[in-house]
């Protein structure tokens, strides 16, 4: 191959190069969603549903029933467990495979050496994270059907915003875990996880709507800085006629978080990827 | 430009890289070619450049000055294409573990845009030349080490790359396995692959490789092919004396006249092992009766006496020194120094 062969080889390839890239990307896609479905769906399922079936069963039937809260808490609570769950199960399925495959197993190699650029790597893990957790948001609500006394009552609900929030919400998610994961060194994972998951669960407005938190006005600005406030208050818009936070914040809120999140999660996994 | 260099496989120009910016550099100044269809050999201590020269060209290592470039792609360029054209395996087992060991063939595949019904075929064909036929569906978990570095090399076969890095394949491998792995990459050779390996066993780097680059302290000391490199000893036919003595007994020695250069190191219970490399000729006398005389001279027992046939082994040794290494490839004992 003489030089100008060389160079017309190489341009020839770029033009091509989009179709490798593409093909590479779903065919990462496409191993994924076999994992979850043919090896790791019990595990999934699992990981994803214990802890809204005990929320919803404790919060929405147990309390209500020995009068330690109203009769309707379920259905109040319904939105919250839907966000929390989607949110979790976004980031924890973004961020744990991410320090096991980067600091343990290495089995992120073989995806680093995939013709595709390696941010298209993390935007990779991003999404499918996020399509397991708008699987285990939708889950919820048969189960809930199940667990609340009074089964599910969605009053109208308004799908293209439902549609929003689950999609936008569960990317957002994702993004967080992307930091979170290559961010914190292996050793200090499991205190990154409890530092990080308790306060999120909690200043979530997952339990409570925003706008009942008006005389506790310090919290209520503070729960504005998790993502998972405008998921909780964005299907609570959605599923309910309970007074919620402003769509315009709601969409900016997800907005920020997954751009934020986004550009600085691909940026601290190149990092991790390339030296 | 020579034909010989546009065709290299791999070209490294001028390389460097710094991972801190005040750090050291860990490549200072690499330049190599890896032609079509050789096994090229990257040899030298730890810490002197080796993974690093290889992750810059599997994309994984940003250069800092320099570039490299495989199949006139250059790596930093435009990754992707290069990364088509390579495959790389590693020391550690870096396979899927949540996939069967066929799994972990026709996924691999299937990043590169391999057909469904090829890279079924292809994988089931390599698990058979492999010696994995029938393990076919078991969880990598259960593979021994041997075992999953033979699926490693598989799976990289399993796009056809042009280029096949790698590192450190035999370390801690069963002779059989060893022995394996050295047969498939002279195989792999015939059928067209080029191979670049890393390794510490000058057995497997005299055996296998058509050249040897010597890495010490981020630069390439020497490149050539083994028989050549062996050449760069002193002399070809030194000797080697054991003898039972109170203290370093190199003064003794270094006089000789045939005696280019001596160097003595203790071998325990006393004794030292003294290494004197000259041009002996094999003329009568010469240096191992030098030698014998200087010994006797000093009423020093002798314990052994015999030739240095120049090894691999003491080409390096000879050219990277004794000292052992820090993380950072600095020596970081000079008691053998010479």
């Amino acid at each position: 191959m003489n030089a100008i062969g060389a160079a017309g080889a190489s341009s020839s390839g770029l033009r091509g190069t989009r179709t490798v890239q593409l093909r590479a990307f779903f065919a990462l896609c496409g191993r994924d969603l076999w994992v979850t479905v043919r090896h790791e769906f019990g595990s999934f399922l699992a990981q994803a549903l214990l802890q809204p079936i005990f929320l919803l069963f404790v919060f929405g039937r147990v309390l209500p029933e020995i009068g330690a809260a109203r009769p309707g808490y379920g259905t109040q609570l319904l939105p919250g467990v839907m966000a929390l769950t989607l949110v979790l199960t976004a980031l924890q399925n973004t961020a744990l495979p991410l320090v096991i495959e980067f600091s343990f197993t290495k089995e992120i190699e073989d995806r680093l050496l995939a013709p595709l650029p390696v941010s298209a790597v993390a935007v990779q893990k991003i999404l499918i994270a996020a399509m397991r957790g708008v699987l285990a948001g939708l889950l919820i609500l048969p189960l809930a059907a199940l667990i609340l006394p009074g089964g599910v009552h969605v009053s109208g609900p308004d799908w293209p915003a439902l549609i929003g929030i689950f999609a936008f919400g569960s990317l957002a998610a994702g993004a967080m875990g992307l930091v979170l994961g290559t961010a914190v060194p292996p050793n200090r994972i499991s205190v990154a996880f409890a530092v990080v998951l308790t306060p999120l669960i909690f200043t979530g407005c997952t339990f409570y709507p925003w706008i009942s938190l008006a005389h506790l006005r310090w919290f209520q600005v503070f729960t504005l800085i998790n993502p998972l406030t405008y998921v909780s208050e964005g299907l609570r818009g959605a599923l309910t006629t309970l007074p919620h936070l402003a769509a315009g914040w709601i969409a900016l809120g997800l907005a920020v978080a997954l751009v934020g999140f986004g550009l600085l999660g691909t940026r601290l996994f190149t990092r991790r990827a390339i030296d | 430009m020579s034909s010989a260099e546009t065709a290299a496989v791999v070209r490294v120009e001028g390389l460097h890289k710094r991972y801190q910016g005040d750090g050291p550099e860990a490549v200072a100044g690499i330049d190599f070619d890896v032609l079509p269809g050789e096994i090229f050999g990257l040899l030298g201590p730890n810490g002197a450049g080796k993974t690093t020269t290889i992750g810059t060209i599997t994309t994984r290592v940003r250069p800092t000055s320099g570039r490299v470039l495989v199949d006139g792609v250059d790596v930093s360029v435009d990754p992707v294409s290069a990364k088509l054209r390579i495959a790389a395996v590693p020391q550690l087992s870096n396979l899927d573990r949540s996939l069967t060991a066929l799994e972990n063939l026709t996924f691999h595949a299937s990043y590169f845009g391999t057909g469904r019904r090829e890279r079924r075929e292809r994988a089931r064909e390599l698990l058979v030349r492999f010696g994995l036929g029938g393990r076919e569906n078991d969880h990598v978990n259960n593979y021994s080490g041997g075992m999953a570095q033979r699926l490693m090399i598989a799976r990289a076969l399993m796009h056809e790359p042009r280029l096949l890095i790698l590192d450190e394949p035999t370390t801690g491998l069963d002779p059989q396995s060893r022995l394996f792995l050295w047969d498939t990459m002279v195989d792999l050779r015939e059928r067209g692959t080029t191979l670049i390996l890393t390794t510490h066993d000058m057995i497997e780097a005299d055996r296998l490789c058509d050249r040897i680059a010597i890495i010490d302290g981020g630069k390439i000391i020497a490149l050539d092919t083994p028989r050549r490199l062996r050449k760069l000893l002193p002399a070809e036919h030194g000797i080697e004396v054991t003898v039972a003595a109170p203290a370093d007994p190199s003064e003794l020695f270094a006089g000789l006249s045939d005696a280019d250069r001596t160097e003595a190191r203790p071998a325990g219970e006393g004794r030292w092992r003294v290494r004197c490399y000259g041009e002996d000729g094999g003329q009568t006398g010469g240096l191992p009766a030098e030698a014998l005389a200087a010994a006797q001279r000093a009423g020093l027992e002798l314990i052994e006496l015999k030739r240095l046939e120049g090894s691999l082994e003491d080409v390096f040794v000879h050219l990277t020194g004794r000292e052992l290494r820090g993380a950072d490839g600095a020596r970081v004992s000079s008691r053998w120094s010479g």
